[in-house]
């Protein structure tokens, strides 16, 4: 595991919160993600060390949640959302427009490894749907146009890089 | 896991009948002692409660009490006080007896719990019962039948998970048939201290797994098989063997250690197919280690001895050599002998006014149900008297005494004294009387072979670490050209001019309890299944080396465990 200095003074100062340190595997494995962007094959090992725990008990927890990811995504993170209101006002075309942009599909990270784009469950802000979620930024009422919009605006943003 | 002397009593009332129960009892628990079954998937009595299942669902209330003035309120239609029932169903691995707990059983409610839980376990079980190896003491089959519904409303597609995992190098798991228990993680956390287990992805996915890179291969791990309710877990080495429903069930006791582990043999026509544990909550509780199921291979093993020639021609030259040097023999029991067959040992060497020893097999143990002593019986040999002190690895003393010519017979029953410590060159210098079952250095050097029996085919008793005398009974009929040792014994005490002993054991008993005070109460007929301790204090003084394992402790610092 490679992780920044500031992740581990992180992570041992949240160990502390807690009266077992068995309780602290989410918010490790929270951190973790944040740093590396997901988590790698030995978070397992290294959480449990951590919290003296066995491995099994940690890769349990991984795979519960579907939030967590075990393998690398795009430099940004494109989470659409697909429940009711963004489904009814357009959201699965949204949804094609950002796989067709960056020539990707769902889940996996685009050719130039740029973005991963997600049909996420509700993002709760069904007043302005359809939603998009790219990182920690919300974007409201995103129809096509506006998809295409975002994309040409992350593009050039890489182009710059 | 030691009970209060005056557990306190709660009285508690199932399916209409009073019983009183110690405090901290579950339902489960409870309902068993009035015999009526709640039928559940996860709970194990050995286990810890994770109430997971949802089958043990029951009705439950409490009598009812007047809020302010805590004064009871009666029914004036029974005339009894009214109970308040909780009107959704309550688990009942989780729920402790409380005094005054009402449960009902077979209420409705109770009905419609057990078919909606059946009818989810069921949605993706595959249908796979004649091809599998639970069926016939599978609880979902089992319980399919005594609380599903009986007809399947499901139209949809079954989950597709892996066949075949190979979980350890002696279990094979099906996630198919996996209803996602959680006995095994639990076990190999609590019981086997090897946490691998676990169930990984989520909802209709959930898959039992081993850690990746990690196998369930502790000495324990087939005890996971046994307690699986379904046939997710099965032994490799039993799997698509045999229909269970054809096997004889023996009840026999593991004799790879000094702790005497009940154990179920499982055998049809002759041939022994596997063996499990049988509850002892004194010995081994529910569990049994992985190295004593393999030990039934011993009795088809190629190196078998077999008879060439009668009994009665074996027992002339055993005789004749007895006859040849008087004063100048020696007795080599075996901790691995049966108490009888060392009560008719004893008789022997004084007979041949010989000395006997045993030889000590001496390990490390595990904690568990595996202790430092692998001689199953030594103890058994103290209490018959056949040896005062306990027995060493290595027979100098008597490798010095052939050296010295002073023993020029040596009578060795079932001990391989080439593993003992004596020379090619001594065993040349001696005549040997082999009594034994498998071929080894020492038989190869006897001038007479008795070729006899394993203890899956013959019944005895056996005296474990805790002093506790159990039976062990015959599984199989003797091989062919095998002899039984107790046969053996006694025509050999006979030709050597002792007493004329019976070789059958409810006879032989009622020789043994006029003989050996301990015994005197007992006979092989009356024994408990669970054994039956015996006084320790003759021999408290002895150096055991066993040291501490499940549901026993060493009286004084073992041996071994100080130097391990």
């Amino acid at each position: 595991m490679n992780l920044k200095p500031e992740t581990l003074s992180k992570i041992d100062e949240v160990i502390t919160h807690y009266p077992t340190k068995r309780s602290a595997t989410l918010p490790l494995l929270h951190l973790i993600q944040e740093d590396v962007g997901h988590l790698p094959p030995d978070t397992s090992e290294w959480v449990a060390a951590k919290l003296e725990l066995q491995p099994i008990n940690v890769l349990e927890v991984i795979t519960f949640y579907p939030m967590f990811r075990q393998k690398p995504i795009g430099r940004r993170h494109i989470k659409v959302c697909r429940t009711l209101s963004c489904a009814l006002l357009g959201g699965y075309k949204t949804c094609a427009t950002f796989e067709k942009e960056f020539h990707t599909h769902l889940g996996e990270v685009s050719p130039d490894g740029e973005v991963t784009v997600d049909f996420v469950e509700c993002l709760a802000s069904c007043g302005t749907a359809p939603v998009v979620m790219i990182d920690d930024e919300l974007h409201e009422k995103v129809d096509c146009a506006k998809a295409k919009q975002l994309s040409d605006q992350i593009k050039a943003e890489a182009k710059k890089r | 896991m030691i009970a209060p002397a005056k557990p306190d009593l709660v009285t508690v009332n199932i399916d209409g009948q009073e019983i009183a129960v110690p405090k901290g009892t579950n339902v489960i628990e409870a309902a068993r002692l009035v015999n009526v079954d709640v039928p559940h998937y996860c709970y194990h009595p050995k286990l810890s409660v994770v109430g997971n299942c949802r089958m043990c669902l029951i009705e439950m209330g409490m009598p009812a009490v007047d809020p302010a003035t805590k004064a009871p309120i009666m029914d004036p239609a029974t005339g009894k006080q009214k109970i308040n029932w909780i009107p959704r169903p309550q688990i009942g691995c989780g729920t402790n007896v409380s005094p005054g707990l009402h449960v009902k059983t077979t209420s409705p409610m109770v009905k419609d719990a057990r078919e909606g839980v059946m009818e989810f376990l069921l949605i993706n079980h595959p249908l796979d019962c004649p091809i599998c190896d639970q069926a016939g003491e599978c609880k979902l089959q089992e319980q399919a039948t005594g609380y599903g519904r009986g007809y399947s409303r499901f139209v949809e597609q079954k989950n597709v998970k892996p066949k075949r995992t190979q979980l350890g190098p002696r279990v094979t798991l099906d996630d198919e048939r996996c209803i996602l228990c959680s006995r095994c993680i639990r076990f190999s956390k609590e019981i086997a201290k090897d946490d691998v287990l676990g169930f990984v992805d989520r909802g209709s996915y959930s898959t039992l797994t081993c850690y990746p890179g990690k196998k369930l291969e502790n000495n324990y791990s087939l005890n996971t098989v046994d307690i699986c309710p379904v046939g997710a877990l099965t032994s490799t080495d039993f799997r698509f063997k045999m229909r269970v429903w054809f096997l004889k069930q023996t009840n026999a006791i593991d004799t790879e250690s000094s702790v005497g582990a009940n154990t179920v043999v499982w055998s049809r026509e002759g041939t022994i197919y596997r063996i499990t544990p049988r509850r002892n909550d004194e010995v081994n509780d529910t569990w049994l280690a992985d190295s004593a199921r393999v030990l039934y291979k011993v009795v088809k093993a190629a190196d078998r001895l077999a008879a060439t020639e009668t009994i009665e021609a074996l027992v002339a030259r055993a005789a004749a050599l007895f006859k040849s040097a008087p004063g100048a023999i020696a007795v080599v029991g075996s901790g691995r002998s049966t108490l009888e067959e060392h009560f008719l040992t004893r008789h022997l060497a004084n007979a041949l006014k010989a000395s006997a020893q045993l030889v000590s097999r001496v390990g490390q143990g595990d904690k568990l149900l595996i202790s430092a002593d692998r001689n199953p019986n030594v103890r058994g040999a103290l209490v018959t008297g056949l040896i005062k002190t306990l027995p060493t690895q290595q027979l100098t003393d008597l490798a010095a005494q052939i050296d010295a010519g002073k023993i020029k017979v040596v009578v060795a029953i079932n001990e391989d004294l080439s593993a003992a410590g004596l020379t090619a060159a001594q065993l040349a210098k001696v005549a040997i009387v082999y009594l034994g079952a498998h071929a080894n250095a020492t038989s190869a050097a006897a001038k007479v072979v008795f070729p006899t029996l394993t203890v899956f085919e013959k019944s005895g008793t056996l005296v474990n670490q805790q002093f506790r005398i159990q039976k062990t009974l015959k599984a199989v009929p003797a091989a062919a050209g095998a002899t039984d040792d107790l046969v053996v014994l006694s025509l050999l005490v006979a030709a050597a001019g002792g007493a004329t002993l019976p070789a059958e054991l409810a006879s032989l008993w009622k020789v043994i309890a006029a003989e050996v005070p301990a015994l005197a109460t007992m006979s092989f007929a009356n024994l408990p299944e669970t054994g039956l301790v015996l006084d320790a204090t003759p021999f408290a003084a002895l150096p055991f080396v066993e040291g501490e394992t499940l549901h026993y402790k060493p009286a004084q610092p073992a041996v071994a465990a100080a130097t391990a």
